[in-house]
């Protein structure tokens, strides 16, 4: 069972995480940008199971499945906004929809 | 008088204060008439109540001459601790003589404007400023403390700055106005510091209180604390009451317009300083140095103003230089202890002085704005009235039997010479100035009344006119500019209207008879007026010796009357000099001055003593002001404090300002950078 150690499930969160990030700076297109997000939701995810499991808690798991309740609502909320945006600017560019700035 | 009745002395200042009031704030969209109107009748309200209210206590004086009106307004006005300020009215001999002098003259004074500045813009705001400054001169003479009578002295300072700066729009009528302010100011600074003396060591400025704790005191004869006070009052009185070395503001004062010069710089504001001596009487006569130093500083300025009055040609001049002298000379009285002399002269030189002022507003008025007297003469039969009392006041001034100068100047001259604190040098200073006195006077008499106009004609055939406008034509033309822009431009020379020339009449009767109140008892007469304010003049009395009201009359008597002669003899000289001088032999005036250019040139600009503080006091001032405050301090340190926090966090935002992009995934990628910091930061403590 413990055939594998926390440390290598820690490494590929953070390779996930950094990913996520990666994807979230450096893409213009937003859907890109909302799918960083969610990989950067479950790398943490993952990170919270594994200590879950290391540890032998409940809390950990239980704590994933809020995040997985808030992601959900995020994609909800996010995607009819993308869809909006979509609908009004034509374009899915983030540096296009710079409306708001000064 | 009982004490406990209610004489609501308040309503007197306050009556010219509604006047002020709605003239000042209303009197724009009056009619003349209506200004005119509104001013006198609030100020001959006051003038009413004050007579009413003399007639009050004066009943209670014949039963008990010491007794006091001294009334509150039912609430205070500071209280700090054991000190309270109340608003307070005092009345005694003393403020009802002062009373009745700035409520009587005063009024005379506003009739005669309404007829002299019917022409002139700004009616309404002139006849509220007056009536502002019967309030404040008010408030000075009837408060029952320091403090109140302080707000007073203030106020009609600001009256005065007012009134000098009139014509506004004038440059050299701003500036006068701003010096008689600056210049005054030193005086008050000195007061408040006599007043903060008084608080710390009798913890009160109510006059009753002090003066009760101050004759408890002994004589102090070195230069204790009674002595300071009493210096530092001095100074104070020495800025109002223009004496040396404060006094150039006076002259250059009547750049107003000259009922002004009459009322505020003539007969009421500038005696407040003698006012308040006199009111101190208890304190100076406790301190034999402070009263030789205001004898020394009255007798010094009477002498020094009155050479001044000798080469003046501007005829308001002349009897500016005339009112710094007579002021020097109410000053020696009071510093020889002879406090009743002083107001006594006070009084009548408010009469014939102001008359003089009215009376040379009225030859103003006749020529169309010239001030010049050397461009002026032969108005004896162009205006009949203005030459009759302008004569009475010139006889007055000059101390001629029996008219009121001569009784209260030979007071003066016979207590500078016999009283304990008088010296023979005094009274011979004080004979020289009235032999110079009458010289100048008669001077500006025969130079305006008689001889040929020599109106729009400069130079003149007149050799004396000649000989100055040629040596000295710079000066001539510089105070032909200073002249009171009182052209009308209506008609030749005309006598001025009934409106100015009944209170000329009125003041000259006063003139005349002004000073039978104060007949000697060496002359047979009872000395009233002493004896009248005895009771209110607190001199020490363990001062051995004291001249006490007409201790000395008894036995001197025919040395008093001697005097008296050589006084009149003194005048009579300076007038006969005059009449040789001006009318009999005309080209003697130019021959003499240019026998003694050197000294003349000194006089005619009166002894550079302007110059002298503009380079003494006023350009260092200036200098330190832009070089050292206005450049250094407030430019480089102040304003560079305040720039230079201004310009560090503008540049601290400058730099920040680029973080916030507005770029959401430059936000993440801050975020991103802090926390890969923070992780680094975390790790490196583990290691460690």
């Amino acid at each position: 069972m413990d055939s594998v150690a926390l440390s290598e499930y820690l490494v590929l969160s953070a390779i996930l995480f950094a990913l996520g990030v990666y994807g979230f700076i450096l893409k213009r297109n937003i859907i890109t940008i909302f799918m960083s997000i969610e990989l950067m939701l479950n790398a943490v995810n993952l990170s919270f199971v594994a200590f879950a499991n290391y540890w032998n808690l409940l809390e950990g798991q239980v704590l994933v499945f809020f995040v997985m309740v808030v992601a959900a609502a995020e994609a909800a909320v996010g995607l009819a906004i993308i869809i909006a945006v979509f609908r009004t600017r034509q374009t899915l560019n983030v540096d296009r929809v710079n409306l708001l700035k000064l | 008088m009982s004490p406990d009745i209610n004489l609501n002395l308040w309503i007197i200042p306050i009556l010219p204060l509604i006047g002020a009031a709605i003239n000042g704030f209303f009197g724009r969209r009056f009619k003349n008439g209506m200004v005119s109107f509104v001013t006198l009748l609030f100020t001959a309200a006051s003038f009413g109540y004050a007579l009413w209210a003399a007639t009050q206590v004066w009943h209670g004086w014949s039963v008990n001459p010491s007794a006091v009106y001294d009334k509150a307004l039912p609430f205070n006005w500071i209280v700090a601790g054991d000190f309270t300020a109340p608003f307070g009215f005092y009345l005694d001999q003393l403020s009802m003589v002062m009373m009745l002098v700035v409520t009587g003259v005063g009024f005379l004074i506003h009739i005669y404007s309404v007829g002299y500045m019917a022409h002139e813009g700004g009616y309404y705001r002139f006849f509220a400023y007056l009536n502002l400054f019967m309030f404040f001169m008010l408030t000075l003479v009837l408060a029952n403390n320091y403090l109140l009578m302080f707000v007073g002295w203030e106020g009609v300072g600001l009256a005065s700055y007012l009134l000098i700066g009139f014509y506004f729009n004038k440059d050299s009528a701003a500036n006068a106005g701003k010096k008689a302010f600056i210049v005054n100011r030193i005086g008050d600074f000195a007061f408040l510091l006599g007043m903060f003396l008084l608080i710390q060591h009798f913890h009160s400025l109510n006059f009753s209180a002090v003066f009760d704790q101050v004759s408890k005191l002994g004589i102090d004869n070195g230069w204790g604390l009674l002595t300071a006070i009493a210096l530092l009052l001095m100074i104070g009185a020495t800025g109002k009451s223009a004496q040396i070395p404060l006094y150039v503001w006076l002259p250059d004062a009547m750049e107003g317009p000259t009922p002004v010069s009459a009322l505020i710089h003539a007969a009421t504001m500038v005696t407040a300083g003698i006012y308040m001596i006199t009111r101190s009487s208890a304190i100076f006569s406790r301190s034999p140095h402070a009263l030789m130093i205001v004898a020394i500083i009255g007798a010094v300025t009477a002498l020094f103003a009155a050479t001044m009055g000798l080469a003046q040609t501007d005829i308001k001049r002349v009897l500016a230089y005339s009112t710094v002298s007579q002021l020097g000379y109410m000053f020696m009285a009071c510093g020889v202890a002879a406090f009743s002399a002083g107001i006594f002269h006070l009084m009548t030189h408010a009469f014939f002085k102001a008359l003089l002022f009215l009376g040379a507003g009225s030859v103003i008025h006749a020529v169309g704005g010239e001030q010049d007297m050397r461009r002026m003469g032969g108005l004896r039969k162009l205006t009949p009235w203005t030459f009759g009392v302008m004569g009475i006041a010139t006889l007055a001034i000059s101390g001629i039997f029996p008219l009121s100068g001569f009784f209260s100047k030979d007071e003066i001259l016979w207590q500078a010479f016999s009283s304990k604190h008088g010296h023979p040098i005094l009274w011979l200073i004080g004979l020289i100035t009235a032999g110079m006195t009458s010289f100048y006077m008669f001077r500006l008499f025969f130079m305006t009344f008689f001889g040929d106009l020599r109106l729009g004609n400069s130079t003149g055939e007149h050799a004396h006119a000649a000989a100055v406008s040629s040596h000295h034509s710079s000066t001539g033309s510089h105070s032909h500019d200073h002249a009171d822009d009182h052209g009308h431009g209506h008609g030749g020379v005309h006598e001025s209207p009934w409106v100015m020339l009944a209170p000329l009449v009125v003041l000259a009767v006063l003139s005349v008879v002004g000073g039978w109140v104060g007949i000697p008892k060496a002359m047979h007469g009872g000395d009233n007026f002493k004896e009248f304010l005895s009771p209110a003049i607190k001199i020490a009395q363990e001062i051995p010796g004291t001249t006490v009201a007409g201790a000395e009359s008894s036995e001197s008597g025919g040395q008093e009357l001697l005097f008296a002669a050589i006084s009149i003899v003194v005048a009579l000289t300076g007038i006969f000099l005059a009449w040789l001088l001006y009318l009999k032999r005309p080209e003697l005036p130019g021959r003499i001055t240019a026998r003694v250019r050197g000294l003349y040139t000194l006089v005619l600009n009166k002894y550079y003593v302007d110059e002298s503080y503009g380079a003494l006091f006023v350009k260092p001032l200036l200098a330190i002001s832009t070089y050292v405050l206005w450049k250094g301090v407030d430019q480089g340190v102040i304003d560079g404090t305040v720039n230079g926090a201004g310009s560090i966090s503008k540049g601290i935002g400058g730099g920040m300002r680029k973080m916030q992009s507005g770029n959401i995934r430059s936000y993440a990628a801050w975020i991103a950078i802090g926390g890969t910091f923070a992780v680094a930061y975390m790790l490196w403590k583990a290691v460690q």
